[in-house]
């Protein structure tokens, strides 16, 4: 059991340095992608860095608020962040919003229902189990 | 317009923010969930208003078709299968964020990140990742479904250089991401969608069902880092936000089911734990024996006790078994015993169920209280009833080094003056260990069904 493990390792190792050296030349080519990126992309490199700012505030707030939740409502928890991370459809309605008819619509069709099931879903299942917590009546 | 609807997302993300921070407390819950409809009525109706969408008539009947399912399906399901339930919810968030990248990707120009074949490098790469974890985030959950849902055996599945090939599936995936990015290639964008279905698919079937409270977590987080890398692309703040919002959630919650059972999240998510869950299944083991007991002798047991103390586990849910437990818990009381619920943080298959399914039999949720809150209660407890748990009063993680589950924080029963063992056979728990506690000269094991078990005992207070 612990030889297969040691061989394993030894395995991955050897992997990995493969790996390493696969990375380095690629760092190299990425370098070259990152400057082309950054002369054509204008001014979507400023949103990237705004969006960078919102993204790690974001992951600051919702480490506090988390950690204030009660353990009894870890379940709620679940199923609300599972409701509200379909906001994914706004995505989702843009692309089955342009007039006309193509394969992006489709997408953008098939994503809103998967979407709205999970809003839906999440929202009402998150409600039953809310309404359930009672205190003590006497 | 861009102004305004960049006001609306605002207050949506506060709203989203304000439906987590409510549920700090069962009495604010309530509100936050109307919070969080609301702010997700709101970023709908101001998408809907955005100049890019024209036709209507296709997203009605989406919105139709996906709210009448998901309506019909969340008032119908059994809390009991609640895990299930949500590991579906998070597979279809992956496949939503996955084809909303390929309609990102097939016309660019409704998004205003390019033309197609022709998209800058940064959006790529963003799209790929939001693909690549929502293509994981969809088959692992699928996975994590079927072994919740017992379609497959809850057995991790393991095999010989299984690490190795995630990891090479994953040096791979970032090769097709650079190879993506740098050419715009459409060869590469399908394969990257392929490549991360598989992953999801490896990542999950070597862990074990008793695991899953940490997979259902982290599938959890990932569907949010899906949308945040979404919300990148689209250059939409919302998504981030709540993105970023889900993420760390999920993630925190996969930290506290590992320090459950004091296992790291590598340990838990290379997998292979508890296969090997050998069945003791004799009444004695060497020299010690069992005292097994009748519902009768429980009942008078708990009738005379001053104070009992109940401790559920995911044998409970099996046996369907809270409701009679309940209206055990109602009788002992009016005896004049002093009954409480303790919940330890990995009891059930996902965090928070015994919480949700002694709610759902009626159980105030003031008399249920959590490890350390109650841990020190054993000791003056006349009686510690264990229902359908085991690994997590296993006295080995406090006092035997050797033991795989050496370390993990246990309810202290053995501390009770008497502990009601109540199983189906002398089989050993999800970690494949024998339990000591069962040979305790102060324990009482009740052989049988959770729920038969529990309404014989009613019967015999009476």
């Amino acid at each position: 059991m612990s030889n297969d493990i040691v061989g394993e390792l030894a395995n991955l190792s050897q992997s990995l340095k493969f790996g390493a050296q696969r990375l380095d030349a690629l760092s190299a080519e990425m370098g070259q992608i990152a400057v082309q990126a950054a002369s054509n992309a204008g001014h979507g490199n400023d949103f990237f860095i705004i969006a960078l700012t919102v993204l790690v505030l974001a992951v600051f707030v919702g480490y506090h608020v988390v950690w204030s939740v009660t353990p009894a409502l870890h379940s709620p928890l679940m199923a609300v962040t599972n409701a509200v991370s379909s906001v994914i459809v706004v995505g989702a309605l843009i692309a089955a919003g342009p007039t006309g008819f193509g394969f992006a619509k489709i997408l953008g069709f098939l994503a809103v229902i998967l979407a709205s099931i999970n809003i839906f879903g999440g929202f009402i299942v998150t409600w039953r189990m809310l309404s359930m917590f009672k205190k003590k009546t006497r | 317009m861009e102004t305004l609807s960049g006001l609306a997302y605002i207050v949506a993300s506060v709203l989203f923010i304000l439906a987590i921070k409510g549920l700090s407390h069962p009495e604010t819950s309530r509100r936050g969930n109307r919070f969080g409809m609301i702010g997700m009525a709101i970023a709908i109706v101001t998408t809907l208003f955005l100049p890019q969408v024209q036709s209507y008539w296709l997203i009605a009947l989406g919105i139709a078709i996906g709210g009448a399912i998901g309506t019909v399906t969340a008032l119908r399901i059994q809390m009991t299968s609640l895990p299930q339930l949500v590991a579906a919810f998070h597979s279809l968030v992956g496949l939503a964020a996955v084809f909303v990248a390929m309609a990102a990707f097939f016309a660019p120009d409704a998004y205003g990140i390019g033309t197609r074949g022709n998209i800058h490098a940064g959006s790529l790469v963003e799209m790929a990742l939001g693909t690549a974890i929502g293509a994981i985030t969809f088959t692992g959950s699928i996975i994590a479904f079927a072994k919740l849902q017992g379609l497959v055996s809850g057995k991790p599945l393991t095999f010989k250089f299984q690490h190795l090939l995630n990891a090479a599936l994953g040096g791979l995936l970032v090769l097709l991401i650079i190879w993506m990015a740098a050419g715009n290639s459409t060869a590469a964008f399908w394969l990257i969608i392929i490549v991360s279905l598989a992953l999801g698919v490896l990542l999950i079937i070597p862990i074990g069902g008793a695991d899953m409270p940490v997979v259902v977590s982290m599938l959890n987080s990932y569907s949010g880092w899906a949308a945040a890398g979404i919300g990148f692309t689209l250059a939409n703040t919302l998504l981030i936000i709540v993105g970023a919002l889900v993420g760390s959630s999920g993630a925190i919650l996969s930290y506290i089911m590992c320090k459950g059972m004091n296992r790291s999240f590598l340990n838990v998510i290379l997998g292979g734990f508890g296969g090997e869950a050998a069945g003791a299944s004799a009444y004695s083991s060497g020299d010690k024996t069992v005292k097994p007991g009748s519902a009768e002798d429980a009942a008078f047991i708990m009738k005379n006790a001053g104070s009992v103390i109940i401790v559920p586990g995911y044998g409970m849910a099996v046996a369907q078994a809270q409701h009679a437990l309940r209206e055990m818990a109602d009788v002992l009381k009016k005896e004049g015993v002093d009954v409480k619920y303790a919940i330890h943080p990995v009891a059930g298959r996902m965090p928070g169920h015994m919480n949700v399914l002694l709610a759902e039999a009626n159980v105030p949720y003031d008399e249920v209280f959590e490890l350390e809150d109650i841990n020190r209660d054993f000791a003056q407890a006349d009686v510690a009833f264990v229902i359908g748990a085991n690994d997590i009063t296993n006295p080995s993680a406090k006092n035997d080094p050797s033991s795989p589950i050496y370390g993990m924080p246990i309810l202290d029963v053995e501390k009770a003056k008497t502990v009601l063992f109540v199983k189906r056979s002398m089989g050993s728990g999800y970690a494949g260990i024998d339990n000591p506690l069962f040979f305790g000269n102060n324990t009482m094991m009740l052989f049988g069904d959770a729920k038969k078990m529990v309404e014989q005992i009613l019967k015999a207070i009476h």
